[in-house]
């Protein structure tokens, strides 16, 4: 299946964006700009681009913390993104929760909380109440290769597994879990050897392709539709930064970071755009837009205003 | 009116909920053709079908966590903990995922977490718990605890159709041995409404649960002997009705609270400080709690009938306060 230059500029706009926007956030976390930590996904971009581009419109996601990209295809606006890091009352928890922690049903995602995994029975539930109201909706989990080790993957899988659910899990194996390598996470070579047991499909795939992220997840998401059950793919990349801003990741080896960034996912991205003869002052254009709208998007959260304090106590309760 | 036990009161409220509204759902372990550990799903399977009454995995979180995400999506599930001890293996989904949802997004979580919890069955340190002051704790979260099947069936059916996610504690001990009128007709009972079961001017007995029949009859006791106890049964754990509360211990001027759960930073705990910083100038007498001892429940009659307050306990602890 061959990908036209529209959906090609839109990889590359969503490519840009996340990596421009978590750039930025990383230098205002530097300068002291923003509140709190500060999560990026630098080099595993083309994961969740590439996925969450495969998806309906009204299919759900619950992304993890190196899923910006899937929140900015759902619709999430980078100036939210940005008021959110500040802690302004304009970003998507009003102040009420940091960084990557946030979501939005009306635009399809399902909020991220700290508890790693915890997300993915959760998509499991979305992808029931779709599979009971016979809706043709998928529901995709995202997660690292840190999160594989909870005991809410394993019975998030299971359950997709037993219950037949329209569920897509994708897992960033970004080789640590915070400072931790693979071999001291699992025994096996692969999140997938894992996933296996649960008697459904897995794969393992380049995640700085996006591409080949997009193919994969277009199949699987297919299959989910038609009735055919969860699939399982482990997308392989790298963490090119540390867990977040603070840590300088000086546990991880140079080569191995060597190695990763000649296979950085937006360069070998360019270079198809150039072999498949996209033009030049088409992908400068996007470059230019992502530009304006990450300043924009700085631009409206440090004009943004913070909350005031008693809206604290609001909002615990729905009513 | 018809005579029912608490466990058809809760049955009746989840089949009449299911029956008129298809986003009611039921998830959890051996509920279907089974009928659960209790048999409050009997029949359930045959009725609604394998879609709306799911068999899960042996996985509180994984299943809970999948009530979270039907919820969200605009269903209603209701979760079957076989029992109440085994919440704690779903504790980060409620008090992480469920619980503080609505706070940080604006989305509300309808979910209600059916939890048999409670002694005296002989069962001991794990299938006896009263958990329901973890939950309390956690801000986003519901507790409801019933006494009669009249609440039972009237509150389950106003937990099911709140938007937020509520623990409902269903004492295991009353399934058999509460019966009580329930109308045949609809009815719903608000959450967060305690209720003055017995009317009295001496002391006022606060509890929940199956603490109310024996904090009733503990009070019979009292009666015969001149002193008028005042029942309020909690029947809403969090949000707490302290008006009741207040008023009842503001005509009163002696309060006794009573739990099965352990007594440090219990449930009991709380409405002690409400008392004492609201109703300081009402008090005649300290605050005063009968509560189980802390430590886990105990499995041998005697041991566990040691452990249990019971009417016989409550009836001293109310003398020691008459006489204050």
């Amino acid at each position: 299946m061959s990908v036209g230059t529209e959906d090609l500029l839109k990889f590359y706009y969503y490519l840009l964006l996340t990596r421009g926007l978590e750039d930025r956030v990383a230098k205002l976390y530097r300068q002291g700009r923003i509140l709190g930590g500060c999560y990026v996904g630098s080099g595993e971009e083309a994961i969740s681009v590439g996925s969450a581009c495969a998806l309906e419109s009204r299919d759900v996601i619950a992304p993890s913390h190196r899923d910006l990209g899937a929140h900015l295809v759902k619709g999430v606006q980078p100036k939210e993104y940005m008021a959110q890091y500040l802690g302004r009352r304009t970003g998507l928890t009003r102040g009420k929760d940091g960084n990557v922690h946030f979501g939005d049903l009306s635009r399809h995602i399902i909020g991220f909380i700290s508890p790693m995994a915890d997300g993915i029975p959760v998509a499991a539930g979305a992808a029931l109440a779709f599979k009971i109201r016979r809706e043709p909706r998928i529901a995709v989990a995202y997660f690292g290769d840190g999160a594989s080790s909870r005991g809410d993957f394993h019975e998030g899988l299971n359950l997709a597994a037993v219950l037949t659910l329209p569920i897509v899990f994708i897992c960033h194996n970004n080789q640590y879990a915070y400072s931790v390598p693979l071999s001291r996470q699992m025994a096996v070579p692969h999140v997938a050897d894992r996933a296996k047991a649960y008697g459904f499909p897995t794969r393992i795939i380049d995640g700085n392709d996006v591409l080949a992220v997009y193919e994969a997840t277009r199949e699987a998401a297919a299959r989910a539709r038609s009735g055919g059950g969860p699939t399982f793919i482990e997308c392989e990349t790298m963490r090119m930064r540390g867990h977040a801003e603070h840590d300088d990741a000086s546990y991880v080896p140079r080569e191995l970071l060597e190695e990763w960034r000649r296979k950085d996912p937006i360069q070998r991205f360019e270079r198809t755009l150039r072999e498949r003869e996209v033009p030049e002052e088409s992908m400068r254009a996007v470059q230019v837009r992502v530009l304006k709208e990450i300043e924009d998007a700085v631009d409206f959260a440090e004009k943004s205003p913070l909350p005031d304090p008693h809206e604290a106590l609001e909002g615990v309760f729905a009513t | 009116m018809e005579e029912i036990t608490y466990l058809e009161a809760i049955r009746q409220a989840l089949w009449e909920e299911m029956d008129q509204d298809e986003r009611v759902f039921l998830l959890g372990e051996d509920i279907g053709a089974y009928g659960g550990a209790f048999k409050i799903t009997k029949g359930f399977l045959e009725k609604f079908g394998e879609e709306r009454v799911i068999d899960t995995p042996l996985a509180e979180s994984g299943f809970v966590g999948a009530a979270i995400g039907a919820a969200l999506m605009g269903m209603r599930p209701v979760v079957e903990m076989q029992f109440a001890d085994f919440i704690s293996c779903a504790f980060d989904q409620i008090v992480n995922m469920a619980a503080k949802h609505h706070y940080r997004l604006r989305e509300p979580v309808p979910m209600v977490i059916r939890a048999p919890y409670g002694g005296r069955l002989h069962a001991g340190p794990f299938h006896s718990q009263c958990p329901e002051a973890w939950f309390v704790h956690s801000p986003g979260l519901k507790v409801v605890a019933p006494s009669t099947p009249y609440d039972a069936k009237g509150l389950l059916k106003a937990s099911i159709r709140d938007p937020n996610p509520v623990i409902y504690c269903e004492h295991k001990y009353l399934y058999r041995h509460a019966k009580g009128e329930v109308p045949s007709g609809e009815y719903v009972l608000p959450l967060g409404e305690a209720e003055v079961k017995r009317q009295g001017s001496d002391i006022t007995l606060i509890t929940y649960g199956a603490m109310v029949q024996q904090g009733l009859e503990a009070a019979d006791q009292m009666s015969a002997q001149g002193i008028e106890v005042e029942l309020v049964d909690l029947r809403t754990l969090y949000p707490l009705d302290t008006e009741t509360i207040l008023a009842s211990v503001k005509r009163t001027g002696k309060t006794l609270i009573v739990h099965e759960a352990p007594q440090v930073c219990g449930i009991g705990a709380e409405i002690a400080a409400v008392i004492a910083q609201e109703a300081f100038r009402h008090l005649d007498a300290p605050v005063m709690r009968l509560t189980a001892p802390h430590t886990p429940v105990p499995f041998s009659s005697p041991l566990e009938d040691f452990y249990l307050p019971n009417a016989a306990k409550i009836a001293s602890k109310l003398k020691d306060l008459a006489s204050y």
